[in-house]
């Protein structure tokens, strides 16, 4: 193989990274926003979250990624190629994300909220102080899973002609025709990545449960990202 | 002159079809030290966690420092309180819970300065003297880094008196709060408390089953049955000459057990 | 531009056609991930290292990269070492082996919730390996999983998309291919859109009431 197919591949992978990145990022975004929209006391404010959270779990990446690239010039709207790929995987994954936070916020236990209301803490600051803070660590793991999703979603993006790995390994096909060595590389390639994602996360865990004094985080028996409820 | 700084009139409270609370009227002077004893289900905490605003009572007035504590005056009439009215009303007391319910993210220290910082304004060197001081008090100097998991339940608890304390409340709140601890553990936070009753002028509410406790602090112990109070006295009448069988009988139970 | 209400209303029949597809790709599939998911869990809980660690290696390998790519390799590769399966089977094999990844940690789960009490009352009454799996411990792991399984029967199906690669007509194959003759990429994506929304929160259904009611009896 070429030195010139090695750097497309390398080029794939900036994408990939990117598109991961600033996904997770924006993603995060949606899920806070969302996840504590989900448990205000207005109505109409818990509905636009519930509406929002129930449509990005119903409608798939592919068919959303689709409609920002293709159907939405139709009324008169071009998105940057990028960003229309970073908003479609940060809209699913931050749906999904919201009710990691939504489930987080109110695994605090209630005597937590009574100890913060006899110390006469505003609503606020007992959501700030005492319920985030707690809520916080109970995400790190659900959202490392969330992150891997992401990850995996983001070789969707190659349909729509953005430059990531999988469209550069499908390039790289192409010019070497060894099918199967590449897609077994990519394949390879994805898991590594993944692989390095999930260290990273261990590592912010441990840091999340120190900041409890614990040692360890209770890690219970792992359930597939997509299943937020209902498991266990 | 004393004052009465509580008042129960006519306080109604039922879950579902238990009656929690049964037309109850009682009220307490400042400073004074009482202690709420009876067979669990009877009531007593929940007197407790409506002067904490934790429960709303289904009707009757609770009066605070000469305040209605769920009522606002709005012109001439009076409507439920908000937010607002609750927390000023939240300022005269603080609770101690049975679970102790440190913050788990917070240090020590932390947990002690936090709502002195954040609720009464404090400047942080002041709130940390305040708590330095108040976590020597109750033996804990050492253990200002420690988190809250790192430490045994009496330290727990005893972190969580020097908390309520902090905030220098009229009204100090103990929900049974030796309940989950082994004896030992339970006599290390009881001297604690025989300490705070001797040193601050700090009107006491206190659940408890630990009645030697009750005999040495509390200038008045309520025994309450099914919602009611059915005998009010000092603790030396109270315990050595119960007038209602109903107390005898409680009584006899408790030392049974322990 | 604006949105030509007629041409929605006419991309509605190819599209459904396409649905069905879907749909069955997504049955096939799923009831390969139940089955084989199940195969999965039970194989990380033998007691030989040459079963438990290979079969570990493969379910964290497939559940971290993308499905995607399997779909490519499954498609293009299997036919090089003379495996020829109909588009469909490669597609319905895809999603099938993918989540069943996900359903072996949901069976992993279940199983881990029977208490060891449990296990020693088989061993007590000296009841088989067997018969301890299938009477005593999956009969009271598998119900409780059921709404896990569930959620997994949507996210299956809003990968069906994806299957537009390895040449299945479903939907988004449906969207490219009339796209090609009247450009209105705008009504078919959204209709596309609508649908699936539609289909995802049916099957959706079933499972909330069943979370709900599951939840009702562990309170």
């Amino acid at each position: 193989m070429s030195t010139g197919l090695w750097l497309r591949l390398l080029d794939g992978l900036l994408v990939t990274l990117e598109l991961t990145l600033f996904g997770a990022v924006l993603g995060l975004v949606f899920a806070f926003a969302a996840g504590l929209a989900r448990l205000s006391a207005n109505r109409l404010v818990r509905g636009v979250a519930l509406a929002y959270t129930e449509g990005f779990r119903g409608l798939p990446a592919l068919v959303v990624l689709f409609w920002l690239v293709f159907a939405l010039p139709g009324l008169g709207f071009q998105l940057e190629p990028l960003f229309a790929g970073v908003l479609a995987l940060s809209l699913n994954i931050g749906a999904y994300g919201a009710e990691v936070v939504r489930g987080a916020v109110l695994s605090v236990p209630a005597a937590q909220l009574e100890a913060a209301t006899a110390l006469n803490f505003t609503p606020w600051q007992r959501m700030r102080l005492v319920v985030l803070p707690q809520a916080v660590v109970a995400m790190v793991p659900p959202f490392g899973n969330l992150l891997v999703e992401l990850l995996k979603a983001t070789a969707l993006v190659s349909l729509v002609f953005l430059q990531d790995l999988t469209f550069q390994g499908q390039i790289v096909r192409a010019a070497t025709g060894d099918t199967a060595a590449t897609f077994a590389g990519l394949l390879v390639g994805y898991g590594v990545i993944a692989l390095v994602l999930t260290r990273l996360v261990k590592l912010v865990e441990r840091r999340a449960a120190a900041s409890l004094g614990r040692t360890t985080t209770s890690s219970g028996p792992h359930v597939g990202p997509l299943v937020t409820e209902g498991a266990r | 002159m004393t004052t009465e700084l509580i008042t129960f009139d006519r306080v109604d409270k039922r879950f579902a079809d238990t009656v929690v609370l049964d037309d109850l009227s009682f009220t307490v002077r400042a400073g004074e030290r009482v202690t709420l004893i009876g067979p669990s289900g009877s009531g007593k905490t929940t007197i407790l966690r409506m002067l904490m605003t934790l429960t709303r009572p289904d009707s009757g007035t609770i009066t605070l420092a000469g305040e209605p504590l769920f009522h606002e005056r709005r012109g001439d009439t009076l409507v439920a309180a908000g937010e607002r009215h609750l927390r000023t009303m939240r300022r005269h007391t603080t609770m101690v819970f049975q679970q102790y319910n440190l913050f788990p993210n917070m240090r020590v220290l932390r947990n002690v300065t936090e709502a002195p910082v954040h609720v009464l304004g404090l400047e942080k060197e002041e709130a940390e003297e305040r708590a330095r001081g108040l976590l020597d008090m109750v033996g804990l100097a050492g253990k200002l880094d420690a988190y809250p998991s790192q430490l045994s339940g009496g330290q727990q608890q005893r972190v969580a008196i020097a908390r309520a304390l902090a905030m220098r409340p009229d009204v100090l709140l103990l929900d049974e709060v030796t309940s989950a601890l082994d004896p030992e553990l339970a006599a290390e936070v009881l001297d604690v408390l025989r300490d705070v009753a001797r040193t601050f002028d700090v009107t006491m509410l206190c659940v408890t089953h630990a009645m030697k406790f009750a005999r040495d602090v509390s200038d008045r112990v309520l025994m309450f049955n099914e919602g009611r109070i059915i005998e009010s006295a000092p603790p030396d009448e109270l315990f050595d000459a119960p007038k209602q069988e109903r107390t005898r009988q409680f009584l006899r139970s408790v030392i049974d057990e322990s | 531009m604006t949105f030509d209400w007629q041409a929605a209303w006419e991309a509605v029949p190819p599209l459904l056609r396409g649905l069905v597809i879907a749909l069955q790709a997504a049955a096939i599939g799923y009831v390969i991930a139940l089955v084989l998911g199940l195969g999965f869990a039970l194989s990380r809980r033998s007691h030989q290292r040459w079963v438990r660690l290979p079969v570990g290696f493969f379910v964290e390998f497939v559940r971290s990269t993308p499905l995607l790519v399997q779909l490519f390799f499954l498609f293009f590769v299997l036919p090089t070492v003379g495996i020829e399966l109909s588009a469909m089977a490669t597609g319905a094999i895809g999603l099938g082996v993918h989540y069943a990844t996900y359903t072996s940690e949901v069976y992993r789960a279940g199983i881990d919730g029977v208490p060891t009490g449990q296990w020693e009352a088989a061993k007590a009454l000296s009841l088989s390996r067997s018969r301890t799996w299938t009477r005593v411990v999956l009969p009271q792991a598998v119900p409780r999983v059921v709404p896990a399984l569930g959620n997994y029967a949507i996210a299956l199906f809003k990968d069906t998309p994806q299957l537009t690669v390895i040449t299945i007509a479903e939907v988004l194959s449906v969207v490219k291919a009339v796209g090609a003759q009247n450009f209105q990429y705008l009504e078919l994506i959204t209709v596309a859109g609508l649908l699936y929304l539609i289909t995802a929160l049916l099957i959706a259904w079933p499972v909330r009431v069943l979370e709900h009611r599951y939840r009702r009896e562990v309170a």
